[in-house]
């Protein structure tokens, strides 16, 4: 991990430490430090995506790894994002609930359908999460059964239990390719 | 039968459906604000302490903080019921109580902000358990309540409140008893509604328009009219509230309880002339926001051999924790509540109040009737023992039926104009498969080795599906678009969704021409917001009328146009026609040129009606490790027309969370006998259902058309979690042949009950599947 920090902070002309931050396929240039707008050292990436780059679809909930809420995919693969340090996601690609949906067209994600067509949410605040972690299951296992997808969303807490309804969701589009 | 309805009973998109999914929905913390600062709130280490002296200055010195308060520099605002609870206080009464509150240029700023505030505290002797509060020599809380005991009834409910059962004559019911028995029962694991959004609050002081005492409040919650009333109450008469309820990531009533947080945010926005939001971490929300209330039942009881109860008499001892708000109103619907599920002629409960130094109870669903009725069914239980009386018939013989009555929580009787529910306990008892599965008292319906199944049975009711007022406008433009105007939030039963479908129903438009107000309290009328299902019946009511209103008014209009009279004429797709005249159709733009047709509707409250729900448990229990495995949940009900079904569905699968069934198995809030501290204040401590872990739920819905009112439905969602606690601590006294009686039902429990625990013991009558 601390190789990968190195290699992807470079210090600027100015003599300020930048890092690249790709996130929805669009890439950021951050500058470490602790001024408003600069990446601090401190800050998770749940922290970055949201207050720095206005990305609020990432939701957080515990802030402390507990309830999946900010699941976000790095580099396909599901990550808390508020167990991360954004200096050490330098370099990686890093997918949230606002990249879903096809960039030209506007045109929902068909688990984000699936997930309307079956209302597998009431209040919503742990949807972002629920369909990031559906999102990085069917990416590595695109037919997973229903004890896999319950397995899968494992870590995501939702406490009005629409997860009955997310699973159906999820199972509707399993198989399918987008 | 095919439904007559074009929207209603059919699956709809939520309408706010793609902003969830694209993460677009606006949530309070996801709004933005130009100069906004952040509060965080300074909390006791203390259970119970005077502050001798605080000192800010360091606190205030440190740059980036714009406001330090503290009970010094703010004025005495004080709220709850009684109202004597300071927002802050000399005094502080439990581990989290405020001490200050801090305004910062960033959250971690005023965090350090924080603990450079300097505290001199005389710690004084606190007290935890219910009981104990009312020992003699106790320590005490407030001056205000000697014995820490508080007083009955909420003005609220109107001049009356329930603040006992009390009808007929006790000692003459127990004389025509067959048996009577006495028992102990408690509710008190104090489990958190815990929404997964925790509360939040963004406040601005002063507005151009409306003067320097104006304060808007955008805030998690599900009932904005109802906290401007709260919050104009407590800054002052001539303080202007405006309230914005966006999108609100759960609150299960909790969230009502946001005077404190919304407060601070104003107070701290008045001092700084910025914009400022307090979010509680989920520490915060699981330790220093709201519980539900404890409840402990000390009962003698007279039943009859056929399962008539004949008497109930003893007391109900309610733990609010350091303050209460709602505790009281719970207690009068809970009384109610009581008597909606068991009929009984004599009645003297006198339930009794105490405040403790743990952090307050509040709202969560099943108010006040989920606390007495989890205590009073297993207690019951032990009477329906002794004369084998099968609970399901004896929840069928007890439940509410047309042709009886009650009293409700405003002390009034009332007479009974629902459905009878028998049928669809029937339906569900069938679909479970009750018969085949019910042995008998503490008889496990199979045994595999240490592996034992058992069932059980719970039911509830409530009268406050037509509680409170609800107005409502409904305007149709010039465009032929329907706009409904109405303060109801979304916090996430889908009724917004539904308020279109309805008024789409009444002008038979297509469901994308109607959309609604967003819930600002300065555009909207008053709404008393979604609490105990009253939704589907007070709020939706009040939107149709304020629909049929506004749709007489067009017909009116339209009527001479048309030539002929108003009540000849019909609508749908935005054409007017007089049903006698089908050809001659006049589009609704033409009636609406340069005008606008506003309908306004009303309801009042109505305690004639009553929901039901009945839930049926499998549990499994390993008598090895004790541990209980919730496998089957049969859930039934009858809610006259369903409205939304997908909607439905989930409120109902909701049974398991938020202080529901769960609260029963590990759902628990566990303090430390010694500081007082809560221990499990997060979530990896504080257990929840992962999704590997649930168990099968069916839901069984029967739609009996409620015969007073226009589409004949009732709302359900509130009670999802009442009926299952009790049933699954019966479930599990059955599965291991000895009864349990706490709550939740924890394998050391279980180990223990079975005599595994430290001494030897065995497992009593009706073991081994016999
Ligand atoms: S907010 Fe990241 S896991 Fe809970
Ligand atoms: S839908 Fe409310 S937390 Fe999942």
């Amino acid at each position: 991990m601390t190789g990968e920090i190195f290699a992807s902070n470079v210090e600027s002309a100015a003599g300020d430490k930048q890092m690249s931050l790709m996130v929805n396929a669009h890439s950021y240039l951050l500058t470490v430090g602790n001024r408003p707008g600069e990446v601090d050292p401190a800050h998770t990436l749940a922290f970055t995506l949201r207050e720095t780059l206005g990305l609020t679809g990432t939701k957080v909930s515990c802030d402390k790894g507990a309830c999946g809420g900010c699941t976000v995919l790095m580099d396909g693969k599901a990550v808390l994002s508020c167990m991360l340090l954004t200096i050490e996601c330098g370099g990686k690609e890093i997918t949230t609930i606002e990249g879903l949906m096809e960039p030209k067209t506007g045109a929902l994600d068909p688990l984000q359908q699936s997930f309307i067509d079956h209302s597998a949410f009431q209040c919503g605040f742990c949807t972002p999460g629920m369909i990031m972690s559906a999102k990085a299951l069917l990416a590595e296992n695109p037919s997973p059964s229903e004890e896999e997808i319950k397995e899968a969303l494992s870590g995501n807490f939702c406490r009005c239990i629409s997860q009955y309804q997310v699973v159906e969701a999820v199972k509707a589009v399993s198989g399918k390719k987008r | 039968m095919g439904k007559p309805y074009r929207y209603i009973g059919k699956a709809t998109p939520r309408r706010d459906g793609a902003e969830i999914v694209t993460g677009r929905s606006h949530f309070v913390d996801d709004l933005r604000f130009e100069r906004l600062l952040h509060g965080k709130v300074l909390r006791s280490p203390h259970a119970h302490a005077i502050i001798r002296s605080i000192d800010s200055s360091r606190a205030e010195s440190l740059g980036g903080v714009k406001a330090v308060l503290t009970w010094e520099n703010i004025p005495d605002l004080r709220y709850g019921n009684p109202r004597v609870f300071r927002l802050l206080d000399p005094k502080v009464r439990y581990v989290g109580d405020a001490v200050a509150v801090i305004a910062a240029e960033s959250e971690e700023i005023a965090r350090e902000a924080a603990g450079l505030v300097e505290i001199d505290y005389e710690v004084l002797p606190a007290v935890f358990g219910d009981y104990e509060a009312s020992a003699p020599g106790a320590p005490q809380l407030y001056d205000e309540f000697p014995g820490n005991v508080l007083p009955l009834g909420d003005p609220f409910l109107g001049p009356k409140s329930m603040v006992e059962i009390a009808t007929g004559d006790v000692e003459s019911g127990f004389s025509e008893a067959d048996v009577i028995f006495e028992g102990k029962c408690g509710y008190d694991n104090l489990p958190n509604p815990m929404p997964m959004e925790s509360p939040r609050v963004v406040a601005l002081w002063g507005r151009a328009a409306e003067g320097p005492d104006a304060v808007t409040f955008w805030v998690s919650n599900q009932a904005p009219y109802l906290m401007k009333a709260v919050l104009g109450s407590i800054l002052g008469g001539n303080v202007d509230v405006r309230v914005f309820g966006g999108p609100c990531g759960g609150s299960f009533g909790s969230k009502l309880m946001s005077w404190q947080p919304m407060c601070y945010a104003a107070l701290l926005s008045k001092n700084t002339g910025r914009p400022v939001k307090v979010v509680y971490s989920k520490e915060e929300h699981l330790a220093a926001f709201t519980l539900r209330p404890s409840s402990r039942l000390d009962i003698k009881v007279g039943m009859k051999k056929d399962g008539t109860v004949t008497a109930i008499a003893g007391d109900w001892l309610i733990g609010t924790g350091s303050y209460s708000q709602t505790t009281q109103a719970q207690v009068a619907v809970g009384c109610g509540e009581a008597m909606l599920a068991v009929r009984c002629k004599n009645w003297n409960v006198k339930p009794r109040i105490v405040c403790t130094n743990r952090t307050a109870s509040g709202i969560a669903r099943g108010f006040g009737g989920q606390e007495l009725k989890c205590a009073l069914f297993p207690i019951l239980s032990r009477g329906m023992a002794k004369l084998e009386i099968d609970p399901l018939d004896f929840m069928k013989k007890n439940f509410i039926r047309p042709g009886e009555g009650y009293l409700w929580r405003n002390a009034q009787w009332y007479d009974y104009r629902g459905i009878d529910f028998t049928k669809m306990m029937d339906k569900g008892a069938e679909v479970f498969g009750w018969e085949q599965k019910w042995k008998g008292w503490l008889k496990p319906t199979t045994v595999e080795g240490n592996r034992r199944i058992g069932v059980g049975v719970g039911v509830h009711g409530n009268a406050d599906v037509g509680e409170d007022v609800s107005e409502a406008y409904v305007r149709l433009d010039g465009n032929g678009r329907v706009v409904v105007h109405s303060c109801l939030q979304e916090h996430g039963t889908g009724q917004r969704s539904n308020a279109l479908k309805v008024v789409a129903e009444v002008f038979q438009t297509p469901l994308e021409w109607v959309s609604m107000t967003p819930a600002d309290t300065m555009v909207n009328p008053f709404e008393f917001g979604p609490f105990g299902s009253r939704g589907t019946y007070i709020i939706l009511g009040a939107i149709v009328r304020a629909a049929e209103d506004a749709k007489k008014k067009l017909f009116e209009l339209a009527a001479p146009m048309l030539g002929c009279d108003a009540s000849e004429l019909d609508t749908a797709d935005g054409f007017i026609w007089a049903k006698t005249a089908p050809e001659k159709r006049l589009r609704w733009q033409r009636v609406l040129f340069q005008r606008t047709v506003l309908g306004y509707g009303r309801f009042e409250p109505d305690y004639s009606l009553s929901n039901c729900l009945m839930s049926f448990v499998e549990v499994e229990v390993d008598t090895d490790t004790g541990k209980l495995t919730l496998l089957r949940v049969v859930n039934a009900t009858d809610v006259g027309q369903i409205i939304d079904p997908q909607g439905l569905e989930g409120q109902l699968c909701g049974c398991l969370g938020t202080a529901g069934i769960d609260s029963a198995i590990f759902e628990e809030t566990v303090l430390d006998p010694l500081s007082g501290r809560i221990l499990n204040a997060n979530m990896i401590d504080y257990k929840w259902r992962t999704s590997s872990e649930l168990p099968a739920i069916e839901n069984v819905v029967f739609e009996t058309p409620m015969p007073t009112h226009r589409f004949h439905a009732i709302g359900v969602g509130e009670i999802a979690t009442s009926p299952g606690p009790s049933a699954v601590l019966m479930a599990a006294s059955n599965a291991v042949g000895v009864w349990l009686d706490g709550y939740p039902v924890t394998p050391a429990k279980i180990l223990s009950a079975l005599g595994k625990l430290g001494s030897a013991g065995k497992i009593k009558d009706g073991a081994n599947g016999k």
